[in-house]
């Protein structure tokens, strides 16, 4: 029992990064049991650990937390990630779901057609050069301080450097247009903690490849 | 008696109806702004008050709120419906994400094709009966309480029910398997502020009716 946090899911970024991401950069080291067949997962459900037949499961302080979400903000909170008031928990919450948004298209893009690859590659940096990244580039112009709310280091800003180097594997350039975006960039990819993580050998996971894409289909049916 | 929250959508339930409720249910009084062309959501984009040009938006307490879970989280934890602490905010979490899961698939029913909706509706029974509303009848089941976190009323006792109450008018006898839900349901609805909320007059919305679907999507 080694009272470490447990993370169940395939061998790969999916809804489960975001938590990795933030268990490193809050300094929490963590265990991982991969879901590599059908038997596997149905193994998970057929014990009752998925409260909703789905993953990411995580066991974490006795409890098998489901619900991307869920995890996310449970991790926040207890590591002081979530900002000291309302107020900056609000903040907080507003800019993680728009990362959550533009990370979300990227991450079912693997899954659609070939023929739909360049479109899908415009949408992506169209929705993040139009519509996300000049909010965050905004946010940090207005105020002038490191992070994103409430002059220190929070969840968002974990999750903003996550989806500018998701997008930035499409394209590597994205974040020309912003410079403060690309100092914030540099200053958090910094931070000890996410420093290690980004680190090769750490635990955070390569982009999905074509094996990666067959095996999820096989897993879950799709 | 003041009006504490401005409400910017279109006339409709869509991802702002669960919103209107936990305000609803937290007393909290408030005006709603309907657009009704796409001409008027453009506006209100050009206005800047949209962080990433989406609705909804909901102006509270000084800020402009969007993000539909931003906005119930911080209504849910300003008005004590979040838990007692950490761990029951982690199962009110979870609970209320899989009613927003289901939500999802019946507001996006009515912009199925045609063809399309009755194996959607399947679906979407499906996944309620065999899915969703199992783990919350054994929630009620495990620790024989009137609510579902905590032994106090929170927000998961205000959106499992709305949902409840979404998927009995796709299919009126949905909760036959569930008596403990219906227990609950009918607890809740007894409850003085949602019991308002359930009658004619309140600012609760109705079904979408299939004759506005065109206007709708013409908005978005």
């Amino acid at each position: 029992m080694s009272g470490k946090p447990k993370l169940h899911y395939v061998n790969g970024r999916g809804r489960m990064e975001s938590i990795r991401w933030l268990l490193a950069a809050a300094g929490v080291e963590f265990e991982e049991q991969f879901i590599e067949t059908k038997e596997d997962l149905e193994k998970l459900l057929s014990d009752g650990l998925l409260l909703f037949q789905q993953v990411p499961m995580v066991e974490i302080d006795g409890m098998k937390m489901v619900q991307t979400r869920a995890i996310l903000s449970y991790i926040a909170a207890k590591y002081n990630l979530y900002g000291k008031d309302l107020k900056e928990r609000a903040l907080i919450d507003m800019y993680v779901e728009g990362t959550t948004d533009l990370m979300g298209i990227i991450m079912y893009l693997p899954f659609q057609p070939p023929e739909a690859k360049e479109k899908n590659l415009a949408l992506i940096t169209d929705k993040a050069t139009t519509r996300y990244f000049p909010v965050y580039e905004k946010v940090l112009k207005d105020q002038g301080q490191d992070y994103l709310v409430g002059n220190h280091f929070t969840w968002a800003d974990v999750h903003l450097l996550e989806a500018i180097l998701m997008v930035e594997e499409y394209k590597s350039d994205i974040l020309s247009k912003f410079p403060l975006l690309q100092a914030f960039k540099g200053r958090i990819s910094n931070i000890p903690t996410i420093k290690k993580f980004l680190q090769p050998g750490s635990q955070r996971k390569p982009p999905p490849d074509e094996k990666y894409i067959a095996q999820v289909k096989q897993i879950f049916n799709i | 008696m003041s009006v504490k929250a401005k409400l910017h959508y279109f006339n409709g339930r869509g991802r702002m109806e669960t919103i209107r409720w936990l305000l609803a249910v937290a007393g909290v009084e408030f005006e709603e702004y309907f657009f009704e062309t796409r001409e008027e959501l453009i506006k209100l984009q050009q206005s800047g008050v949209l962080l990433f040009q989406q609705v909804p938006l909901v102006e509270i307490d000084g800020m402009n709120m969007v993000q539909t879970r931003a906005i119930l989280n911080y209504i849910a934890a300003k008005h004590n419906l979040y838990g007692k602490h950490l761990k029951e905010r982690a199962l009110i979490d979870m609970y209320v994400e899989a009613t927003m899961d289901l939500n999802d698939l019946v507001m996006c029913h009515p912009m199925q094709p045609p063809e399309g909706r009755e194996k959607n509706l399947a679906l979407i029974v499906d996944k309620a009966t065999n899915r969703y509303f199992p783990a919350y009848e054994k929630v009620l089941k495990d620790h024989g309480q009137d609510y579902l976190v905590g032994n106090q009323f929170s927000r998961a006792d205000v959106q499992v029910p709305e949902t409840i109450l979404m998927m009995e008018e796709m299919k009126p006898d949905i909760l036959a398997k569930f008596p403990l839900l219906q227990g609950f349901k009918a607890r809740i609805s007894n409850n003085p502020t949602i019991k308002k909320f359930l009658q004619p007059g309140s600012q609760r919305k109705s079904e979408i009716e299939e004759k506005m679907i065109p206007q709708v999507m013409k908005i978005f």
